[in-house]
């Protein structure tokens, strides 16, 4: 496959478990623990998909979804939002602004795997 | 005579026991047999005149007659009523129905107030569930922590070859990630334990200090010293501090404190300190050094025997309180934003320029209070960064300093617990009624 994920998520160690999965499954992981500066990251990593937490240091994943598909360029781009609040209006809003999967903490590695393999070959 | 029988029924016992036929008394007090009837089957209310009269008939008190719960009771009915109006209950026989199953009517009203209570206990929780930051932030840590374990111990149990150097990698992050939860999962039912009404508002790093130094009346003779403990030290022997963030804030304070205190030793501040009448303007003159130093020193002084202590709250620049010392009659919000009025905030619009006010408190009791107030750099300022300040507000009581009843400036704790209905700096309504 060799396709590029980039992961936005500060917490170092499901980092490290997701990156692990992932590049043992062929894929080319890019990892970037900052809100402000995700978009930033985005625009140089040029990723196949994104898997974006939440809640994030100084930037809302909200609020860089919205900025995503604000995009022509990154506007269809899949991404898997995840996060540790799993109340419906998260999930409603996750939608509504057009994640194109939610998966809420804590979640197994198939799921990931699953996700993820399922949102680029759509 | 039953202490829980109704009006009618006490008639109807107090005659029997007479002796007394029914027709006999109802002609005696001018009714007719078929009303007394009625009356004595609590299916009609009795007061004033016609009480009066069966009471004497049957050689009684009318207060032995008259049943002060029956009142209450109905209320209560009606009450379950109004609040459940599709249940249809017949509302105008409530009297009846109290009368004829006293029993059942009290549970009737019994479980009315209980579900009310419930409700009330129910609105208070959800309303800390969705404005808590710490609790939100607290199980945020957690399913993060869960799911960093989950996800690498299931790396682990897999089938496949993991490189020796992944593997011990993994083995650690899972014992990090395991004494984090540990740790975030003890605070947490800390915290939650402190909900009950007698519990000790312990869980938050910040309220576990302050817990710590109430314990010791803001005062720390170990720190006070020629030759002080160190702070890790003193947090080291302290068990109340149990929380790694607790402790390094504690560690925090208490270097803060020990430098307040070689730039204002006790020995000399004190006496000062009760000379100027713990005005902090000629203080900080005297002895040259800056006013949130001298505010927080005249907060950790030990007050005069008899006489109420000082109170000092810290904020950062966004705000927020960092650190409460409480004093009677000047409450401090717990969670969220405090008053916008507060003197505060206003020396943090006006960096380095000191602020002092007369304010009354806004309550049953209002109560007035000097408040000095001045927001400092923290740290050294430097350049390509933005200067990140902090606001000290010292609380004089009216018993410690003289305080204008003209002109003082009215401040409440919080806009959501505070009655004052005509102010221009509110943000969100009060839970209160206002006081007149």
């Amino acid at each position: 496959m060799g396709k590029r994920v980039l992961l936005i998520e500060d917490e170092p160690n499901i980092i490290q478990a997701i990156s692990f999965i992932l590049s043992r499954d062929g894929w080319t992981v890019d990892t970037h623990a900052d809100g402000r500066t995700a978009m930033d990251e985005v625009a140089r990593r040029r990723p196949d998909l994104i898997i974006l937490d939440v809640m994030l240091p100084n930037r809302s994943g909200f609020d860089i979804l919205a900025d995503l598909r604000a995009d022509p360029g990154t506007e269809s781009l899949p991404v898997l939002m995840l996060t540790a609040r799993g109340q419906a209006r998260d999930r409603d809003l996750a939608e509504r602004m057009g994640a194109s999967r939610f998966m809420t903490k804590p979640f197994s590695n198939a799921e990931v795997l699953e996700a993820v393999r399922d949102l680029v070959t759509a | 005579m039953p202490a829980g029988a109704l009006t009618g029924s006490r008639i109807r016992e107090r005659r029997t026991m007479l002796g007394l036929k029914q027709s006999v008394l109802a002609r005696t007090v001018g009714i007719s047999a078929a009303y007394l009837n009625l009356i004595e089957h609590n299916k009609r209310r009795i007061a004033g005149k016609l009480l009066t009269d069966i009471a004497r008939a049957l050689e009684v008190d009318p207060a032995v007659l008259a049943d002060r719960a029956e009142a209450s009771l109905v209320a209560g009915l009606r009450d379950a009523a109004a609040v459940t109006p599709d249940a249809g209950a017949e509302e105008g026989r409530a009297e009846e129905f109290a009368g004829r199953f006293p029993g059942w009517a009290a549970l009737v009203a019994a479980q009315r107030r209980r579900i009310a209570h419930l409700e009330r206990v129910v609105e208070g929780l959800s309303d800390r569930m969705t404005h808590d930051p710490h609790l939100a932030a607290s199980l945020h840590e957690l399913l993060s922590t869960v799911t960093a374990i989950n996800s690498t111990a299931s790396i682990l149990v897999e089938p496949g070859e993991i490189a020796p150097e992944w593997r011990d990698r993994f083995h650690r992050n899972i014992h990090e990630d395991s004494q984090r939860l540990a740790e975030t999962s003890q605070a947490l039912v800390n915290y939650l334990d402190a909900t009950g009404e007698q519990a000790q508002p312990v869980g938050a790093p910040q309220e576990e200090l302050e817990a710590w130094l109430e314990a010791r009346d803001y005062h720390l003779r170990e720190m006070e010293r020629l030759l002080p403990a160190t702070p890790a030290a003193m947090v080291q022997e302290a068990p109340e501090l149990t929380t790694t963030a607790g402790r390094a804030l504690a560690e925090e304070w208490l270097a803060r404190y020990r430098a307040d205190a070689e730039a204002l030793p006790l020995a000399s501040f004190e006496p000062a300190a009760r000379e100027a009448g713990y005005d902090p303007g000629p203080l900080a003159a005297r002895f040259g050094v800056g006013m949130g130093t001298v505010l927080r020193r005249l907060a950790a002084l030990p007050p005069p025997e008899g006489a109420g202590r000082l109170g000092l709250v810290v904020c950062d620049g966004s705000g927020t309180l960092t650190f409460r010392k409480p004093v009677d009659g000047f409450p401090l919000p717990r969670f969220g934003a405090a008053c916008p009025l507060w003197p505060l905030y206003q020396a943090l619009s006006r960096p380095l320029a000191p602020v002092r006010a007369a304010v009354e408190m806004a309550g049953r009791d209002p109560r007035r209070f000097m408040a000095y107030a001045v927001a400092e750099p923290m740290g050294v300022p430097g350049f390509d960064a933005p200067p990140v300040f902090e606001a000290v507000m010292l609380i004089v009581p009216g018993d410690r300093m003289r305080v204008p009843a003209e002109g003082a400036l009215r401040v409440g704790t919080s806009c959501r617990i505070c009655p004052r209905g005509d102010c221009t700096a509110r943000r969100e309504p009060s839970i209160l009624a206002e006081v007149a």
